[in-house]
């Protein structure tokens, strides 16, 4: 009984969260443009959509500027860790609380912030400060993800690599490094979802001809969003799902053979 | 100083060139007007009724969404510790993923399914039930805010609930707790951080969304996040702007000190 | 763990390597900066092969997204689309180049009632070139609104309470006050203004929701029963739904014109008058009208624009105004009313 319930709770959570993505696949299949009635079934926006060059363009921005941003950010944010954990109580909070400025502000205030800093260094807008704005942004959430695995650690193991003769670059390599590994990897992973995620950031600092998918979708508003995006949109999905899912059952089968 | 502390530099420079000059920029703006010269005007004007009732629904709606969250997110945490399902990587990619469809495509998935003529009301009017109207009001901003950030919730709560050492709950059991008095005083203290920073990332974005708001309130519901965009982006006072950006981030300081006098510890764990 | 790493970076490698990293700005290359599928975008191609050169085109929602670009300069564009209004704001903070005819010959395409309301926003036309235009008025639902609708104090009608669809945008809700009360849409006198606000407080209990975009959506779907509407959607919403209609208030509305012009910090201007005179020609204008909808100016599709709500008669438009340019004052004094409206 208390079984049947507990599942029923998850389950209905999971259809919570996965109502509108399943409502945006059909309607990705609905041979009309808008979406408030059912045409027929058509695969035409999926044609479209891989004989669109700006959308081809604005799918590689978006993954090469997430996967930049991300993997600087982490590795940025992974040595910063080490350095603010060497630090007295005081410096470490006032570091942290600098860290969290970031993800208190509005995004359209870091947007516009980032933008006007950039005019007024002269800096024209480009890749790159799209790029910089995404690494901004993500580091928080490395941080926030790695600092509690260096709280965890055990100084000790490591000191005990030094004392049996390791150099400090090889012990870390070999007895920090694996500890801290899964605050590095869903660091990356929550600051590779963000950057895919962000609109109005980009917005702001993108400079001209540089699109993500994100940009793409808000400036379709005035004329109604195509959906050729949801027809995307559904692809990235259904791939990741995919991925997701058949690592599960290796690693569940990998499992097994251990037993 | 130590030398180990020079590791932080490249974070410190992105810090000071990505987030405080930036700041500064921004607070140039909010006490000087448009012809540069300085004010307190744009700051002050969080006191004319519009501005301040703005901001009272936002903090209104902005908590209640964030207790919702947190109730539904709790026990989900004390299921997902307990269950089989797979291993840990595969529970947090299942709610991660959402996260993957555009933010904006999904709240507006949320206008088609909420609509008076819409999905769950065609539903509804099948089955004989009375429509759900709650569509451009609170409610549905509500709704909206709850989807959008619920996952924020769910993750550092998981995170903290599957650190507690089984050892501890069982010790508890053998003294002779019962499960309330093992979930009060056991469970909860030690899952506070994960509960802290899950209050934050749903609490945040919700007092300074401006998208939810606009596309399921239906432009009924006017909140503080809606007034800035819109000082931004069709009034052209990017000083008021941010005047009251510096007010909102003011009240967001506030509530996290709140906040954080229950997490000893200095921070929760995100992920 | 790791491997889900593994894979999303074989997956990036792939999309990357699929998608090329293309990105040479050279002399060739043209940059368009224009609303969000505002052109059919196959004519990208068509122009790139008719004139050799590369195109780059960017995206915005408003005007006035764009504004802070082009003000800024932040990013280099040579030719932009924008509203009357904001072409006469950019204009006056002298950020358009003036356009040389002799290069857009095509031109003569463009039509004559066209041309005096450009003259509101453009004295003489010399700065911007129309790419389509219409007006505000009222969409509904001939099933489910019984009574003919002609004025906009319909939509001060008790019985349609919680039907009614209402621009989610500061100056066309204006412009439905005055042009009821009969005041200019573009006033700034406060007094004038307070009357406005006061009466759209009236109404405000009868709205269903303010939307834009979204409102031709919620007529299609049935959710609401009248809305105020672009011109330019009609057609497409009929499409999908038969009992729509729309009619211009018989009081007047506002008539809207988005224009092509070039910037004052243009790399290449040949390319850009180029552009704008592609955009004029009679075929290329007729494959934009059955992509958009939109009523396009142009001489050559006069006979497929007939519709009358497209192309309203001169008396119609005799009682129409564009807006205009308000300044920094008119614009804080709107906002602050507008925010007043919207906390009631």
């Amino acid at each position: 009984m208390k079984k049947t319930f507990k599942g029923l709770y998850l389950a209905l959570i999971v259809f919570f969260l996965y109502l509108p993505i399943f409502t945006l696949m059909v309607l990705s299949f609905n041979e009309g443009k808008t979406m408030n009635a059912w045409v027929g079934f058509s695969l035409k926006w999926y044609e479209e959509m891989f004989n669109n060059r700006q959308i081809m363009e604005a799918l590689g921005n978006t993954f090469t500027i997430a996967f930049w941003s991300a993997t600087i950010a982490t590795i940025v944010g992974t040595i910063a860790c080490i350095g603010i954990n060497a630090m007295g109580e005081k410096k470490k909070s006032i570091i942290m609380g600098l860290n969290n400025i970031p993800l208190l502000n509005a995004d359209i205030v870091i947007g516009i912030s980032l933008m006007l800093t950039f005019l007024m260094f002269g800096i024209s807008l480009n890749y790159g400060t799209v790029l910089f704005s995404h690494i901004t942004f993500c580091l928080p959430y490395v941080i926030l993800s790695v600092m509690p695995k260096f709280k965890q650690l055990q100084n000790l193991t490591y000191e005990a690599a030094l004392d049996l003769g390791a150099t400090p670059v090889y012990a870390f390599f070999k007895v920090v490094l694996p500890d801290i590994m899964p605050g590095i990897i869903s660091g990356f992973l929550l600051a590779f979802t963000m950057s895919v995620d962000d609109f109005v950031i980009t917005h702001f600092t993108r400079g001209a001809g540089i699109n993500t998918i994100s940009t793409l979708i808000y400036s379709q508003v005035k004329v109604g969003i195509r959906p050729t995006l949801y027809a995307l949109s559904t692809v990235i999905f259904v791939i990741v799902l995919v991925v997701l899912i058949a690592i599960n059952i290796m690693s569940n089968k990998k499992k097994e053979k251990n037993i | 100083m130590n030398k180990k502390q020079l590791f932080s530099g490249p974070f410190l420079a992105f810090i000071l060139c990505g987030t405080l000059v930036p700041l500064g920029v921004i607070a140039f703006y909010g006490l000087t007007d448009r012809s540069g010269a300085f004010t307190v005007d744009n700051i002050l004007s969080i006191a004319t009724p519009e501005h301040a009732e703005a901001l009272l629904l936002s903090l209104g709606l902005a908590l209640i969404s964030t207790v919702i969250c947190l109730l539904l997110a709790f026990p989900l945490g004390l299921i997902l510790k307990d269950s089989k399902l797979g291993q840990k990587g595969f529970m947090v990619f299942i709610f991660i993923l959402p996260m993957w469809m555009n933010f904006l495509l999904r709240t507006m998935a949320w206008q088609v399914l909420l609509e008076k003529n819409g999905v769950i009301n065609n539903v509804l009017g099948a089955i004989g039930l009375p429509a759900l109207e709650i569509i451009n009001t609170p409610a549905a901003v509500v709704l909206g805010m709850v989807y959008d950030y619920l996952p924020f919730m769910i993750l550092p709560i998981y995170n903290a609930l599957i650190k507690i050492d089984k050892n501890v709950i069982e010790a508890a059991y053998d003294l002779g707790a019962n499960y309330r008095q093992v979930l009060s005083k056991v469970i909860i203290p030690l899952s506070l951080p994960g509960i802290v920073s899950g209050v934050t990332m749903v609490f945040v974005p919700s007092l300074t969304t401006f998208a939810v708001s606009n596309i399921l309130g239906g432009g009924k519901v006017n909140l503080i996040g809606n007034i800035i965009e819109q000082e931004f982006t069709t009034s052209f006072n990017w000083n008021l702007g941010a005047g009251l950006s510096l007010v909102m981030m003011i009240f967001i300081i506030i509530s996290m000190a709140l906040i954080e006098k229950f997490d000893r510890n200095g921070e929760g764990n995100l992920i | 763990m790791k491997k889900i790493l593994t894979l999303l970076l074989i997956f990036v490698m792939c999309i990357t390597i699929m998608t090329g990293c293309s990105n040479g700005g050279d002399d060739n290359t043209l940059y368009v900066y224009c609303f969000g599928d505002y052109f059919d975008p196959e004519l990208i191609e068509e122009f790139e092969e008719r004139t050799g050169y590369e195109v780059v085109v960017d995206y915005f929602d408003t005007n006035e997204e764009m504004y802070p670009v082009i003000q800024n300069n932040s990013a280099q564009y040579d030719v932009i689309c924008a509203s009357d209004y904001m072409i006469e704001k950019l204009i006056a903070e002298d950020l358009l180049s003036e356009l040389d005819f002799d290069n857009i010959p095509n031109a003569v395409n463009i039509t004559s009632n066209i041309k005096t309301m450009i003259d509101d926003f453009d004295p003489g036309m010399k700065y911007s070139i129309p790419h389509t235009w219409g007006t505000y008025g009222i969409m509904y639902n001939k099933s489910m609104v019984k009574d003919e609708i002609t004025s906009w104090n319909d939509l001060w009608d008790k019985k349609y309470e919680g039907q009614i669809v209402m621009p989610n945008s500061l100056r066309e809700s204006y412009m439905i006050a005055a042009k009821i009360i009969g005041y200019s849409i573009n006033t700034t006198d406060e007094a004038q203004l307070k009357k406005m606000t006061d009466l759209l407080t009236t109404q405000k209990p009868l709205v269903y929701s303010f939307a834009n975009d979204n409102a031709r959506e919620l007529m299609i779907g049935e959710s609401a029963a009248l809305a105020v509407i672009n011109s330019g959607e009609i057609i497409y919403s009929k499409e999908y739904n038969e009992d729509l209609e729309y009619i211009i208030p018989k009081e007047g509305t506002e008539v809207w014109t988005d224009c092509w012009a070039i910037t004052k910090s243009v790399q290449n201007k040949e390319a850009a008058e180029a552009w704008i005179n592609f955009m004029l020609d009679g075929d290329v204008a007729e494959t934009n009208f059955e992509y958009l909808t939109y009523a396009i100016p142009n001489k050559e599709i006069d006979d497929l624009v007939d519709e009358p709500v497209l192309n309203p008669s001169n008396s119609v438009l005799a009682k129409c105004e564009t807006l205009k340019n308000l300044g920094p004052e008119g614009d804080d004094l709107y906002s602050k009313y507008w925010k007043q409206y919207k906390a009631e």
